[in-house]
Formats: C-alpha cells, structure tokens, sequence
C-alpha cells in the first residue's frame, strides 16, 4: 500500500483520513485533494494522519501549504496525529507550533477553535 | 556456507532512476540493510527518514536540472552502517552540513509557508536531516558536476 485517502463530513467538518506512506512521490495526490476539498467549499477540514505509517518533508509542506490555503479562504486545517514517532516529525520542525494538533477525531471536533 | 571475510564488509549499491517513486524502494532497502547490519530497532526509523530525505533531495535535484542519469546509494556496513547519496546534478558550492544545521534552526516564520514548492519541502528534509543524522556531510563534488550526501549510525553488536 501506498497511499490511501478518504473523505466523511462530520457536521460542518471534513474529515480527511490518511493512511500509508506520504512521500515525495505520494503527496501530490494529498495536496490535490485537500486543493478540491477547499475548491468544493469544503473549508473545515481535518486532516486524520492516524493511519500514516511514514511521513516525509514533501508530506508536510504540502501539509503547511494545505493549512494556508484554507486560512486564505477562511477556513481551518486542523491535524488528528495519535503516533509519537508522527508527532516527532512536527516537533523537529517547529510546525507543531504552526498546526492545531489532537490526539482523536473527536477531540478536534470538539475543539472550539476546531482547527 | 558462510563466507565471513566478505560479510563482514558487505557494500550493496543502488541505482536509481530520478524518478520520485523509487525512493521508496531506497527507504525498503536501507531499513532492511541497516536491521541486517545489526542497527538498533529504534534507530531504524530514523534511517529509514533519513535516506528517504536524502534521496527526496537527490531526486529533485536532477529534476531540477534535467539530469537523467541515476542517483546512487551505497550502503556500507563496516564498523558502522554507512549511506552515501550521490546525485549528478551541478552543485550549488555552499551547501553544506553547516547549511543544514542551520536550516534545522530555522523558526517555521522563516519557510515560504504559502506555496507548494519544492523549497518548502527542502528545507523541511534538510531539517529533518539535520535532527537524525549526528554526522551529516553534504559535499560538491571535485568538478562541481554533483554532490554527496553522506550519513552514519552506530552498530549494535
């Protein structure tokens, strides 16, 4: 497996569910669908990173390219990451501090910042 | 029939086409080398990033510039394992470890958050680099027409 995405609406939320490997090669097809998701009106969007089994610099610039898109259309982009070693890659970078990070799906709904 | 002379300083090169869907194939071949080399598990998923990012960078580079020909990775496993990223493409003179030490210090204010550009996505991996590799070495090579990109980890035997 490579890459798998897909999409269900939580209320006014979209959840983006992730899962496989995002890398170099794979996360043009990630950044095409947050890119529709956004062009749909879709704006509140959840990207879940909980099935990700590895995750590379191409994934997360599309990541931060994805959380600027949205705020550019008044929207939120807000990350579900349960695994430690997924959060690491966060840290290292210093965009932990830029995402709104939770540990469920649940949790970010619930979030009054929502993203 | 074991032959412990030559195991004991195993070399396995890889040619990669500069083509993104192969550094996958990079990162499935280290991670095996590095377990069979007797690298910790814990360890192992940073050189799995590791020569993923470093094949990521080599990959754009000769895209970037036109190159074809491949980029090689060679796997050494003497007193540590060893993974050396050669690419081909015309070096830029001042990339450097220190360069990504650097760009490991940037604050995320600093990065062109807006696009989905390659830069973007380069000096995160050069950043992720720099925070999993304690002896990164980024090097032109002698006539500029490449660089070498090379990293280390200790064995645990």
């Amino acid at each position: 497996m490579d890459l798998s995405l897909n999409t269900r609406t939580q209320g006014e939320h979209t959840v983006l569910d992730v899962s496989g490997e995002v890398d170099v090669y794979t996360a043009p097809a990630l950044r095409d669908r947050i890119t529709d998701l956004l062009d749909a009106g879709q704006h509140l969007l959840i990207v879940d990173l909980g099935g990700v089994e590895f995750l590379d610099s191409t994934g997360l610039g599309v990541l931060v390219a994805g959380l600027n898109r949205a705020r550019e259309v008044g929207g939120s982009l807000a990350l579900v990451c349960p695994q430690e070693r997924v959060l690491k890659l966060f840290r290292i970078t210093g965009l932990d501090e830029v995402f709104t990070v939770h540990g469920t799906v649940e949790e970010a709904l619930a979030s009054p910042a929502a993203g | 029939m074991s032959r412990p002379d030559i195991d004991a300083m195993a070399t396995v090169t890889l040619r990669l086409p500069p083509n993104a869907a192969h550094v996958r194939t990079a990162r499935l071949v280290a991670a095996a080398m590095a377990r069979r080399s007797g690298v910790s598990e814990e360890v192992l998923d940073e050189v799995r990033l590791a020569v993923g990012e470093a094949c990521a960078r080599a990959v754009r580079r000769h895209n970037r510039y036109g190159v074809r020909e491949p980029v090689t990775v060679e796997f050494v496993d003497r007193d540590r394992f060893s993974v050396t990223v050669l690419d081909m493409a015309p070096a830029p003179g001042h990339e450097s470890a220190e360069s990504a030490n650097k760009t490991f210090l940037y604050k995320t204010g600093d990065l062109d958050l807006g696009a989905w550009t390659d830069p973007t996505a380069e000096a995160l991996g050069l950043a992720l680099l720099g925070a999993v590799v304690h002896d990164l070495e980024v090097v032109d090579e002698p006539n500029g027409d490449g660089t070498r990109l090379t990293m280390s980890w200790p064995l645990e035997h």
